[in-house]
């Protein structure tokens, strides 16, 4: 086990260093110049030249990129064109808001779809079956943004119950989880992230754990007399590490692809300020969201599957 | 749209047995499995039902000129932001007046057109990568692989947005977009059946026949591979769909005058005071469209007996 963690590791590294090359690559996949895209549209020539010398885009595209990595891997993601500020710094702000919201969507996707899950397999064709069923087709196919406008218009226009947008008065960095008044902006964002998750979750569940109860072991469990419930324990037991891996899949996933749920709730996260990168055609920005994002999901990644490698002892991959 | 919509095929190192492979047999056989899909699909009433609203939407969209009962395009200062069943405005009118049932039913076109070409493309392009380091494995398998691996890295909605927002909109950026998004899990699923059909007997035994390299990826490994490459492809439709919507919805898609209904969302959103109703009728259109082919692509892995 360690040494397949241990090589798990050092499999990160590649993908890693691939990564930053799509993140680099992004500058000369936007039109024009990638000076142009570094500076505000009214930059004088002599800022483009001292730009350019400065980022060392008057060199080769394989030493700009080293040049341009050494400067990510000591945490400098250049600076925002609208704001001037450190994009890390902006980063690391927004992430503060996405992390909880991510967080608690996944963890309420999870624990509804393992419920539904698990009652639609000991189930298979029954009528709560088929409404799990029903409910994970909903999850994955409607699209967020939507589902996003709907609680805002039913909770918002008609009904006035929540806020429409935002993080209330105090802002980002005052926000109390534990005051309602500032937690109940959170509430429609974390319903219109939670829909997808539970979705595929509860198909995950519902599948992995119907095929577990039509395995052979769980016929010696039922011959040797155990009641149902237990039965369904050892089912679960087994199909954890699968519906584990999942989970912080998910995780990655709507930490990473959170841009249309915050746009539309104007919720300060990081994909909110991606929605900003791109409204105002902010590269750096847009840059160094995007690599901090993938890193965050390589490494959510690689801790699921170090800890799937300890949950489940049957994984012996080295 | 989520962060989810591509699931991440199963990675190399977890690949199960998988699917079966079918033995490669004369053309008459080969009919009959189609045959065999065929009769499977024809008592699944639930999936030829939702078959048939895939058809009608396909139809609305391309019969649309026919259909529409306005100029997608003609505003009028006079009927903004009128409510269901005004006049002949029956799913009411945007905030520039124009009518809204007709700027869906021209809407569906583009996403239509973002559903299934991208997801073409990418079966083309990632089921070639595929197959070639499936069947060659070795060196050109790793190199293949690991640099699809790096795609992997991102989830699909942020890889979306990366290239997209640096491409910028219009409709190509966003096909050539959506089709680099779909493409490293098309080939990671035609690799892992062509590395399990290169080591199957009947390759060995038609290589010792002393067929050419060309003529066992023709007649053997593509035969084989297409059915749960194009099983998984058919899950994308709605996926690419969902992403298609939600670059629009940001402003990375067509451009205005152009009907979108990821677009008319997020045109519409500064109305829900006025228009609550009228303003999610666009979405009403995705989310249909992407049920019905969800369903249908289930139907269809049930029916070619492909595993997830």
């Amino acid at each position: 086990m360690w040494l397949y963690a241990a090589r798990r590791l050092l499999m990160t590294i590649p993908i890693g260093l691939g990564v930053t090359v799509i993140c680099f690559a992004l500058i000369y996949l936007a039109p024009g110049d990638p000076v142009q895209s570094l500076l505000p549209p009214d930059a004088t020539a002599k800022d483009v030249a001292e730009l350019k010398h400065a980022y060392g885009l008057d060199k080769p595209i394989p030493v700009q990129y080293l040049i341009w990595l050494g400067h990510a891997l000591t945490g400098n993601l250049g600076r925002s064109i609208q704001t001037n500020q450190p994009v890390l710094d902006e980063v690391t702000r927004a992430l503060a808001n996405t992390i909880p919201i991510a967080v608690i969507s996944v963890i309420l996707a999870f624990v509804i779809a393992l419920g539904l899950g698990i009652l639609a397999a000991t189930r298979v064709g029954g009528i709560l079956d088929r409404l799990a069923t029903g409910v994970a087709v909903l999850g994955i196919s409607v699209p967020q943004f939507w589902l996003g406008v709907i609680l805002v218009i039913a909770f918002a226009v008609e009904l006035g119950w929540l806020p429409a947008t935002g993080m209330g008065s105090s802002g980002s960095e005052h926000f109390s989880w534990f005051k309602w008044s500032e937690a109940k902006y959170a509430v429609m964002p974390i319903i219109a992230l939670t829909m997808t998750p539970l979705g595929i979750l509860m198909r995950t569940t519902r599948s992995s754990i119907a095929e577990m109860l039509a395995l052979d072991f769980i016929q010696t469990l039922r011959a040797k007399g155990l009641s149902n419930a237990a039965i369904v324990i050892h089912a679960i037991r087994n199909a954890l590490p699968q519906i584990l891996a999942m989970f912080g899949l998910q995780l990655g996933y709507l930490i990473g692809g959170s841009i249309l749920v915050e746009t539309v709730f104007t919720w300060p996260g990081t994909g909110f300020l991606l929605n900003k990168a791109i409204l105002t055609r902010d590269i750096p920005l847009l840059q160094g969201t995007i690599l901090v994002l993938a890193m965050a999901f390589v490494l959510i990644n690689l801790v699921v599957d170090l800890l799937q490698t300890a949950v489940d002892p049957r994984i012996k991959r080295a | 749209m989520s962060g989810a919509l591509v699931e991440a095929p199963p990675a190399a190192d977890a690949r199960a047995q998988g699917v079966p492979a079918r033995e490669a047999e004369p053309a008459t056989r080969v009919r009959g499995y189609w045959g065999n899909v065929w009769q499977r699909l024809r008592y699944d009433y639930a999936t030829l039902f939702f078959l048939f609203v895939i058809l009608l939407i396909v139809a609305s969209a391309v019969f649309a000129p026919l259909l529409s009962p306005f100029d997608p395009n003609k505003a009028s200062m006079a009927h903004r932001l009128k409510p269901l069943f005004y006049h002949d405005n029956i799913l009411g009118t945007d905030e520039q007046g124009r009518d809204i049932l007709s700027r869906i039913l021209y809407g569906g076109r583009t996403s239509l057109l973002m559903g299934i070409v991208p997801v073409v493309a990418a079966t083309f392009v990632g089921g070639l990568f595929g197959v070639v380091a499936g069947y060659a494995g070795g060196r050109l398998n790793t190199i293949i692989m690991r640099s699809m691996d790096v795609f992997f890295a991102f989830p699909s909605v942020l890889l979306a947005v990366a290239i997209s927002g640096s491409l910028g909109g219009g409709m190509v950026n966003q096909l050539i977009t959506l089709t680099v998004v779909l493409t490293p899990p098309l080939c990671r699923v035609a690799e892992t059946s062509a590395s399990q059909i290169r080591s199957m007997d009947f390759v060995d035994a038609a290589r010792a026949s002393g067929a050419s390299t060309v003529s066992i990826l023709l007649h053997h490994v593509l035969v084989n591979v297409v059915s749960p490459v194009l099983v998984y492809a058919s899950t994308l439709v709605s996926a690419s769909i969902l992403l298609a919507s939600g670059l629009s919805f940001l402003g990375l898609g067509v451009s205005p005058p152009t009907p979108d209904w990821g677009l008319m969302l997020s045109t519409l959103r500064e109305a829900i005071y006025v228009r609550p109703i009228v303003c999610a009728m666009p979405g009403v259109a995705i989310l249909l469209t992407s049920i019905a082919f969800n369903l249908v692509s289930d139907g269809l892995r049930q029916a070619m007996d492909v595993k997830a």
